[in-house]
């Protein structure tokens, strides 16, 4: 039984009360401390007002691996800026109506220390952390250090993980399941891909109960839409970035009304 | 040498498979096919075929006495500088590349800094008929107008990339990225002892024969082992090949050189043993030159294939068992080394091998004349003329011995 206080119990409300209403589970993705604190707490604001049902938040990171050119230059930009891991706990900590999951790169928060690291989480009220360069394989320490303060720590599946894997990691996932939608990285050029999805779907649910989500390439509330009639939700980054970015004064209305558009695609299901 | 285990560690915690998921079925495939590959014995005939009528090898010993002066020990050089395209590097995309064509890829990647890494891989993509595209960071793309040449001159194309810093480290990332995006027809053919499991342990083993002649040529020219073996470390390919041939044989000490840049406690350093701490980086843990905040340090270098925050975890598992000792050198004694050779023993070495024989000379005055210090002379310098000729006009210093002394 999972504590409903808990950020594992928080991010299953949050899947269960989309699910009640019909509809999936919108996660917009913001990177933290882009451009700046002030404007990242205004957006974060904005993406709930807008419909958001999570909130990813990415800490900002200068060598990130699995992100395309978008969600990389606006961790530049927040790197500019200043802002560090704490700095990026604060902001999700600032976030009352949603639960919000880290997205961080393995390195910073090693640094950080990842027991250090969970516990300001919880304090926070911080439901848990996707970290894409830590495979399940590597996973251990991070599970030890989440499991005592009951948060999540999404897993990835992508395109390429052979289907034995992909339900080792479903069993494994916390939280949520990540379905990668495509190959290669973050970032709304290239279109997402469902088929294999909707082919892998059932045997994803037959091994876990745990909640699908499908990331990378969702840019359009017809991509949520999709998302949302095979799996239970859809998170969408780089496309709402390049909604605000570059934008001045006006980028929390944009950020708001960019998700309330992508929350109309929600009601599929 | 042993294997690392199954997770990809080396003894001591370092190494590990640290990728998105879209790469760990990549990885995968690529660690079956070189197992296959590796207990294959025509695969080792084809590649010792490559590297003997193609690259020229065995390179050969060569005793440096001039250069060390009369007092000092032994000093013997391992012309690695010999082979062609110039350097070490070759040993590797050789391997790889056949590696490559073997598991049916029809795409090579690389990324590459000051472009030699880029030159090898376009080499063996051209001699195996395998299209390559090469990932370099832009700014390097400027400094390194000739390499790029050469690399479409070979019939490779040069991406240059713009995120970050602009240099070794995103254009790593980028070739990264683009493996996820092409992983099912694409090899990436990594240019030293670093990244995920397998290619620390893979790179290593394509550059073993460096150490494995060395030590027959030691045995058979001074009838024992050197008493010390000394290369430079950047990412650590060189070092780790040489050093395989001698890691079983206790009395050999070895010494692995970084590049200290300005100082080892300056900002402008690319000492990752010597100056950094323990990290992940580009797929495995090793040390690492980064903040408090766990993001990478710029690094300096004024040797271009040293200049990058990372090194190879089998390092980093070395330095913690004490077999290898990690030491450094800077931009001005790499300098001064690199003039003393081109004048003393008529070869103008690399830059990067030029920090391995400032401290080789060292060593070889301490050791006195009982010692038999083998230093691997990974790369010749012609690459670097230009560079240094127009760093020294700019400082208005002397390009003669005396002068860099």
């Amino acid at each position: 039984m999972i504590e409903t206080t808990s950020g594992l119990g928080r991010i299953a409300a949050a899947f269960a009360r989309a699910k009640r209403a019909g509809r999936g589970t919108l996660v917009p993705y913001l990177c933290a401390g882009d451009p700046d604190r002030g404007t990242s707490a205004g957006l974060l604001a904005a993406a709930v007002a807008g419909g958001a049902d999570i909130v990813e938040l990415g800490i900002p990171y200068g060598d990130p691996l699995a992100d395309g050119p978008t969600i990389a230059a606006a961790a530049e930009r927040a790197l500019a800026a200043g802002t560090t891991v704490e700095d990026a706990i604060e902001l999700a900590g600032g976030v009352k109506d949603a639960p919000v999951v880290m997205f961080t790169y393995l390195n910073p928060i090693l640094q950080f220390g990842l027991e250090r690291f969970a516990a300001a989480l919880a304090r926070r009220g911080i439901a848990g952390a996707i970290v894409p360069d830590v495979p399940l394989e590597e996973s251990g320490a991070i599970r030890a250090a989440f499991a005592p303060h009951g948060l999540a720590l999404p897993q990835l599946v992508a395109p390429t993980t052979p289907p034995e894997r992909a339900i080792a990691i479903s069993r494994a996932s916390e939280g949520f399941t990540y379905l990668v939608s495509r190959l290669g990285v973050t970032g709304a050029a290239r279109e997402p891909d469902f088929a294999w999805i909707a082919s892998r779907v059932a045997a994803l649910r037959e091994a876990s109960d745990t909640p699908l989500a499908i990331g990378f390439g969702i840019a359009t509330a017809a991509h949520v839409r999709a998302a949302c009639s095979i799996a239970d939700g859809a998170i969408v980054g780089s496309a709402l970035i390049d909604a605000y970015a570059g934008s001045s004064g006006d980028a929390p209305a944009r950020v708001r009304a960019f998700v309330a558009d992508l929350a109309r695609g929600t009601a599929a299901a | 040498m042993q294997r690392p285990d199954a997770r990809g560690y080396f003894g001591s915690g370092f190494g590990g498979k640290f990728v998105p998921e879209v790469l760990v079925e990549a990885i995968s495939e690529l660690e079956r096919g070189m197992d296959a590959a590796f207990a294959d014995p025509a695969f080792w005939s084809e590649y010792h075929a490559i590297l003997r009528d193609f690259v020229g090898r065995p390179s050969p010993i060569m005793e440096a006495s001039r250069f060390t002066g009369s007092d000092g020990a032994t000093l013997v050089f391992k012309r690695e500088d010999l082979n062609h395209t110039g350097a070490h590097k070759i040993n590797n995309t050789v391997g790889q590349g056949l590696l490559a064509k073997r598991m049916g890829k029809t795409r090579i990647i690389a990324e590459t800094g000051a472009g030699q890494h880029g030159v090898a891989t376009a080499t063996i993509g051209a001699k195996l008929g395998i299209p390559v595209d090469v990932y370099m960071g832009a700014l390097d793309v400027e400094r390194q107008s000739l390499n790029v040449y050469v690399m479409r001159l070979l019939g490779a194309t040069v991406h240059a990339v713009q995120g970050g810093t602009r240099t070794l480290k995103d254009a790593t990332n980028e070739a990264f990225r683009e493996w996820a995006a092409r992983a099912p027809d694409t090899f990436y053919i990594i240019g030293s002892v670093v990244g995920a499991h397998p290619y620390p342990y893979m790179v290593r083993e394509f550059q073993k024969v460096i150490g494995i002649e060395a030590r027959a040529q030691m045995l058979e020219r001074y009838g024992r082992l050197p008493t010390d073996v000394v290369a430079c470390v950047g990412g650590g390919s060189n070092a780790m090949g040489i050093f395989a041939g001698f890691a079983d044989d206790p009395s050999v000490r070895l010494w692995g050189v970084e590049a200290s840049g300005h100082g080892l406690h300056a900002v402008d350093t690319a000492a990752s043993l010597n100056a950094g701490s323990i990290g992940v980086l580009h797929g495995s843990r090793s040390y690492l030159l980064q903040t408090p905040e766990g993001q990478v340090r710029n690094t300096h270098s004024i040797s271009a294939g040293l200049d990058y925050p990372g090194v190879g975890p089998e390092h980093a598992h070395l330095k913690a068992s004490g077999r290898a000792t990690y030491v450094s050198a800077t931009d001005d004694e790499a300098l001064a080394a690199f003039h003393a050779c081109a004048e003393t023993e008529g070869i103008v070495p690399a830059l990067e091998s030029a920090h391995a024989l400032s401290y080789a000379r060292t060593l070889a005055r301490e050791r006195g004349p009982d010692g038999l210090v083998l230093v691997n002379l990974s790369g010749r310098g012609d690459k670097d003329t230009r560079q240094v000729g127009e760093l020294e006009a700019a400082s208005g210093r002397s390009a003669t011995l005396a002068g860099a002394r």
